[in-house]
């Protein structure tokens, strides 16, 4: 079982991302049980989604204790909410934001974390610049296709286009992509190969 | 072909799929998406011919939908939490008439303090109202017994809650296997009403019963949830053969053969439940578990036999009955009467506390070694309870509760003002 959990605030598409991705792995022929964490439905309150994903029927309820794999689609959280709750040290984190670890205050806190699982996108950045508004979640799944490998970058695009239509959902696509191809790039350099 | 659909979604197309013909409804979180999802399809035309009436209030939907099913239209209502409390009064109308009302229960704690999540606060103070109350442990299992509900409704002429988790399952978007139009019609056949309010044919429904009648009249509700002991596991059965799934019946048990050790639960839960039995099966703990999916009427035969050869037999619940604990565990006992084994009831999951697997794992392990005490509450903030307490004991104006424990806890918003 591979267990997501998605950090955001009301009005970012948190719940849709969790919805997407279980949409892209039920494509991709796997169990996927997505949810969110049920808070009072506000505006720029923090929301927090989850996504399960398994090769078999799920039937655990519990929200996602220790994730798999972290995305946090609002930086600003990070210094508020115990986002990190539960990760583990072989776990990947996903954060949007154009600034690195470090430069967010975090390196000491991933020392001791497997630093080719840990990125920085900026998915707000690419979703403007695809759909003309800064919603980063459709984004932020491209990149977590290339950085975990879990999904593949085709089911999240169909994941998108089945949750959306017309030009909302070919500019998601789009961001996805450009998150996907940017993630792939960072990880070429972590790993030490000359960038493409 | 199977779909990843919400929960509400999938319920939502079950109900179409059944050809209601009247549907009233008032918007309650967490039950808002299900009623959204069938006015869209009335509004399209996918669901025709049906009424979708919004009406001003839970009582009002309740009440139309008596006036719909009575002249014979079928009918479809969905509600939780403050709204079905507030349709208390015309529930019991729904069930004295023997009107055949399909009802979904997004189940939602009650207030105060309110409260938004799930538990079982709501369904199961209904539980007298002379409604069957069948809860669901999937979205896969809440989509089908609604298919299942018109039938059972129908043929016994009385009225049916289907209870399921909300948020927990009515927002979880997971894999679902709808039926075609073509199995439903050929599993449920059309409306034949007892009672039909005609002008052509004028009659009355709801005279006034005095002392000569009223227990006779009232004998029939509960004549005919004993007979739904019966049709309950036949439409199972005739459910399984025609779409070749195993979803509702009375009781379903989990790895009790050789338990020693019995957990007893209802709803969503009951899947966290089963991968902790596993891995406590694991570690060699005899262990299994019985999900109750028919609650009224109560299968207490078959509660009987499925519980009587274990050693103990602890009943997980997500509703309290204030002043003495259990509301399941209750009937579960009586369901043992005379049979020496250990009962504990386990009171969890109130105004959606999470219920994990870790307190799972440790609240069975020590239900097994007898450590329990007769009534536990699950990972219940004890420190913030005796504060509370203490402060009751220290002054006698010392404030209303929630404030003062939310401040306790530092919650935002919760400070003098």
């Amino acid at each position: 079982m591979f267990e997501v959990r998605i950090h955001g605030r009301g009005g970012q598409g948190v719940v849709t991302a969790a919805e997407m991705l279980s949409l892209a792995a039920f494509d991709e022929g796997r169990y996927a049980q997505a949810f969110p964490s049920f808070g009072s439905e506000r505006m720029g309150a923090p929301v927090v989604a989850f996504c399960r994903i398994d090769d078999h029927e799920i039937r655990t309820r519990e929200p996602v204790m220790e994730p798999d794999a972290l995305i946090v689609q609002d930086p600003t959280l990070l210094h508020q909410v115990d986002v990190f709750g539960g990760c583990k040290p072989d776990g990947f984190i996903l954060i949007n934001s154009a600034r690195s670890f470090d430069e967010l205050g975090l390196g000491e806190f991933v020392q001791g974390f497997r630093h080719e699982r840990l990125l920085t996108v900026p998915a707000s950045e690419l979703a403007r610049e695809h759909t003309g508004r800064a919603v980063a979640n459709a984004a932020l799944l491209g990149g977590f296709a290339a950085l975990t490998g879990v999904i593949s970058l085709e089911a999240v695009e169909r994941a998108i286009r089945e949750r959306f239509a017309g030009a909302v959902a070919e500019g998601n696509v789009a961001a996805a992509r450009a998150a996907c191809v940017w993630v792939v790039a960072e990880l070429r350099e972590l790993s030490g190969a000359t960038p493409a | 072909m199977p779909r990843q659909l919400e929960g509400s979604r999938a319920v939502a197309e079950a109900v179409a799929l059944c050809r209601p013909e009247v549907i009233c409804a008032y918007p309650i979180s967490p039950q808002t998406h299900i009623v959204e999802n069938l006015s869209q399809l009335v509004k399209s035309g996918e669901l025709a011919p049906c009424e979708f009436v919004n009406v001003e209030s839970e009582f009002a939907a309740m009440s139309a939908s008596i006036g719909a099913s009575a002249t014979g239209a079928r009918a479809y209502t969905a509600t939780a939490s403050q709204g079905l409390l507030y349709m208390a009064e015309a529930l019991y109308n729904a069930s004295g008439l023997g009107l055949p009302i399909v009802m979904t229960v997004a189940n939602r704690a009650i207030g105060a303090p309110i409260n938004i999540w799930n538990d079982h606060s709501d369904s199961m103070s209904q539980r007298d109202s002379g409604w069957i109350q069948l809860y669901a442990e999937t979205n896969q299992e809440a989509l089908d017994l609604h298919i299942q509900a018109f039938r059972l409704a129908e043929e016994l002429s009385t009225p049916v809650m289907v209870c399921m988790d909300g948020f927990i399952l009515t927002h979880a978007v997971e894999r679902v296997e709808m039926p075609t139009q073509e199995q439903v019609d050929a599993f449920l056949p059309p409306f034949q009403p007892r009672q039909v309010l005609d002008p052509d044919e004028p009659i009355t429904i709801g005279a006034m019963v005095g002392p000569e009648a009223f227990m006779e009249v009232k004998y029939l509700a509960h004549a005919k949830q004993m007979q739904a002991l019966e049709l309950i596991p036949e439409i199972a059965t005739d459910f399984k053969r025609a779409f070749a799934r195993d979803s509702g019946g009375l009781i379903r048990s989990y790895r009790t053969e050789d338990a020693e050790t019995i957990v007893v639960a209802l709803g969503s839960v009951l899947g966290t439940i089963k991968d902790t039995v596993d891995e406590l099966r694991e570690q060699g703990m005899k262990i299994g578990v019985v999900g109750i999916a028919s609650f009224r009427p109560f299968p207490l035969d078959a509660v009987r036999a499925a519980l009587g050869h274990a050693q103990r037999v602890l009943v997980l619940e997500k509703a309290l009955a204030v002043g003495i604990g259990g509301i399941v565990s209750a009937n579960v006992r009586m369901a043992l009467t005379g049979l020496q084994l250990h009962g504990y009831t386990a009171i969890a999951g109130l105004g959606g506390r999470p219920i994990t697997k870790t307190s799972l794992n440790a609240l069975f392990t020590d239900a097994a070694a007898d450590r329990l005490e007769p009534l536990t509450f699950l990972d219940l903030d004890w420190e913030l309870v005796n504060r509370e307490l203490k402060r009751m004991a220290g002054s006698r104006a010392s404030g209303p509760h929630a404030e003062n424990m939310l401040r306790d806890l530092g919650a935002v918003a919760a400070g003098p003002v």
